[in-house]
């Protein structure tokens, strides 16, 4: 497999993003294509993540900081969620979204929205999990300090968000790499649709790989693959310096 | 002070974000005038605003997607009705199913027995023959089993069972799928054995492994010659096409989900597109359509003497009790 290409290609596309990219495979992509799945691919993953952490970070706060009969058993649960298997989230929340399911009378189905609701369902238990692992942690005194000192449940709340800042980062990084990489799910509730122009509608980076791959183009597929890395890269760093310096 | 700084890197931070997505939202407006917005207003749902008035999802086969058909001539479509087109590329199986859940409004496919199975149960009505090309067995250029020559698809098949040459089926319940279990049934053999392989994949990947093995397998022209520059495997048995056995020929039909079991599903659209697609103009335009320099599709809809055939089910009678 001639892999030459590929090795031209992926730094100019680590170095310059999605415009330049879309030029570059002009020859084999139409233009606007790749930053549009691109778009697609960080609008969902990010809404997901970011609807995630809201659940889960109060969530594992809650339990973490709680005491009550079968706490291990509901961490157990939490931690076994890490290892939903991509697929069959997608398939529940197809059927969920399916017009003879529940929520059918919504026309979720191939949507972007459900794509979000399934990447919502994968990230949730690693950032849970993640995040109540970090706020167990916390020293136990700072806890007992901020509540010597008057504070209420939720300043101690905050504190304890506050010591176990890096550990829920990471927590979010986690959900974010499960979220943008996985592609089980997307594919079978977001059907993988680009307009007839080549602008995405609901194909995201993994379902574009899967889609080149199907058609024996491994070259295209590896550089939407090194764009896929060099994105998961790009947010970690945004995330590793925002915790670095935002929470001082 | 820390809260400043604390407010500096929110700021710094989106306005990162929306300096990415400014970038690449800038990207797609360069070239989708009228449908562009459909695909890159990512705070809205698509369907509610811009221009496209509504959406048709249209579930289909690897064969009419993978080739880049749909692409090429859906443009068309969406102009003149100023809607949107969703085609989802799943496998003549996994089409009708999405369909038969009420999840698409029109289904374009490649196995008539399946076809008529839906239409029976009442999920299909207003079904046109749309199109045509034909299956071809391929394999490598060395032919360990011998088949290059044999003029009958059931022959060739045998000869590979009898050898044990390796045969890569799809085993996807799709449109070629049906078909290679029919040649199975016609030639009386039941194919097993390690020689065998089910890879559950699209036509394009199966044409990949079978290139990488060094098999046979059983696929659609388009397909075939979409990828031929790709790999290795060459025609051994031609279709009717190329003057190949009748039995190898690969219609496709179109047809609407009835309104009458799914009442959400977008009959109206459903019904111009197929009119507009077995419309004499795009029938020339799909006969027109080349990958390499080939013909894929053969267009079949338009007649002067229609095959009434194709509006029921095949050996339905108004006798039919039960239809």
């Amino acid at each position: 497999m001639p892999l030459e290409p590929v090795a031209q290609l992926a730094p100019a596309l680590l170095d310059s993003g999605a415009g330049p990219a879309a030029s570059l495979l002009g020859a084999s992509f139409r233009e606007g294509y790749v930053g549009s799945i691109i778009a697609v691919s960080l609008y969902v993953s990010l809404t997901a993540v970011a609807l995630s952490t809201l659940v889960s970070v109060p969530a594992a706060v809650a339990i973490g900081l709680a005491e009550f009969p079968g706490k291990g058993f509901v961490k157990s649960v939490v931690n076994t969620g890490m290892g939903f298997p991509s697929v069959v989230v997608g398939l529940v929340v197809l059927f969920a979204v399916s017009n003879q399911g529940p929520l059918g009378s919504l026309e979720l189905i191939f949507t972007r929205e459900a794509m979000i609701m399934s990447q919502f369902v994968l990230a949730t238990p690693p950032i849970t999990a993640i995040s109540l692992a970090a706020v167990s942690g916390v020293d136990d005194g700072v806890r007992d300090a901020a509540r010597v000192l008057g504070g209420t449940r939720i300043d101690v709340a905050l504190v304890v968000i506050k010591e176990a800042k890096y550990g829920i980062a990471t927590a979010v990084l986690a959900g974010f790499g499960r979220a943008v990489s996985e592609v089980g799910s997307v594919l079978i509730v977001g059907g993988n649709i680009t307009s007839a122009d080549g602008i995405s509608k609901t194909r995201t980076l993994t379902t574009a790989i899967q889609l080149e791959a199907r058609q024996g183009r491994y070259e295209t597929a590896m550089v939407l693959g090194a764009v896929l890395v060099a994105l998961v890269l790009t947010v970690n760093a945004i995330v590793v310096r925002f915790g670095d310096r935002g929470v001082a | 002070m820390p809260i400043q700084r604390r407010k500096f890197v929110a700021a710094v931070g989106a306005g990162a974000i929306v300096g990415t997505a400014g970038c690449s939202s800038t990207n797609d407006g360069g070239s989708g005038d009228g449908t562009g917005g459909n695909g890159t207003d990512g705070g809205n749902s698509a369907e509610s605003v811009g221009v496209a008035g509504e959406t048709l999802t249209l579930t289909t086969t690897t064969s009419t997607y993978d080739t880049g058909l749909l692409d090429a001539i859906h443009p068309d479509f969406e102009e003149m009705y100023g809607v949107t087109v969703d085609a989802v590329a799943q496998g003549t199986g996994a089409a009708l199913e999405t369909a038969r859940n009420g999840d698409s409004d029109i289904v374009m496919v490649h196995a008539r027995g399946l076809e008529d199975e839906f239409r029976r149960n009442g999920y299909g009505i207003n079904r046109r023959d749309l199109m045509f090309n034909d299956f071809v067995i391929v394999g490598p250029e060395s032919d360990p089993a011998g088949i290059g020559g044999t003029g009958s698809a059931t022959e060739a098949l045998t000869t590979i069972a009898e050898a044990e040459a390796t045969f890569v089926s799809r085993g996807d319940n799709s449109g070629t799928h049906t078909k290679e279990l029919n040649l199975w049934d016609a030639a009386g053999t039941d194919p097993g054995g390690d020689w065998y392989q089910e890879t559950g994949t699209g036509m394009g990947e199966a044409l990949n492994i079978a290139n990488q093995q060094g098999a046979y397998t059983l696929s659609d022209r388009g397909t075939y010659i979409s990828q031929r520059s790709e790999i290795d495997l060459t025609i051994l048995v031609q279709g009717p096409i190329e003057g190949g056995p009748e039995i190898l020929a690969n219609p496709y039909g179109v047809m609407a989900v009835n309104p009458g079991v799914h009442e959400n599903a977008n009959y109206d659209l459903a019904m111009a597109y197929i009119g507009w697609i077995t419309s004499p103009g795009v029938q020339e335009a799909i006969a027109e359509y080349q990958v390499n320099g080939e013909q894929l599709f053969f267009p079949e809809a338009v007649s002067e003497d229609p095959d009434f055939q194709q509006y029921v089910p095949e050996g339905w009678s108004s006798d039919d009790s039960d239809a």
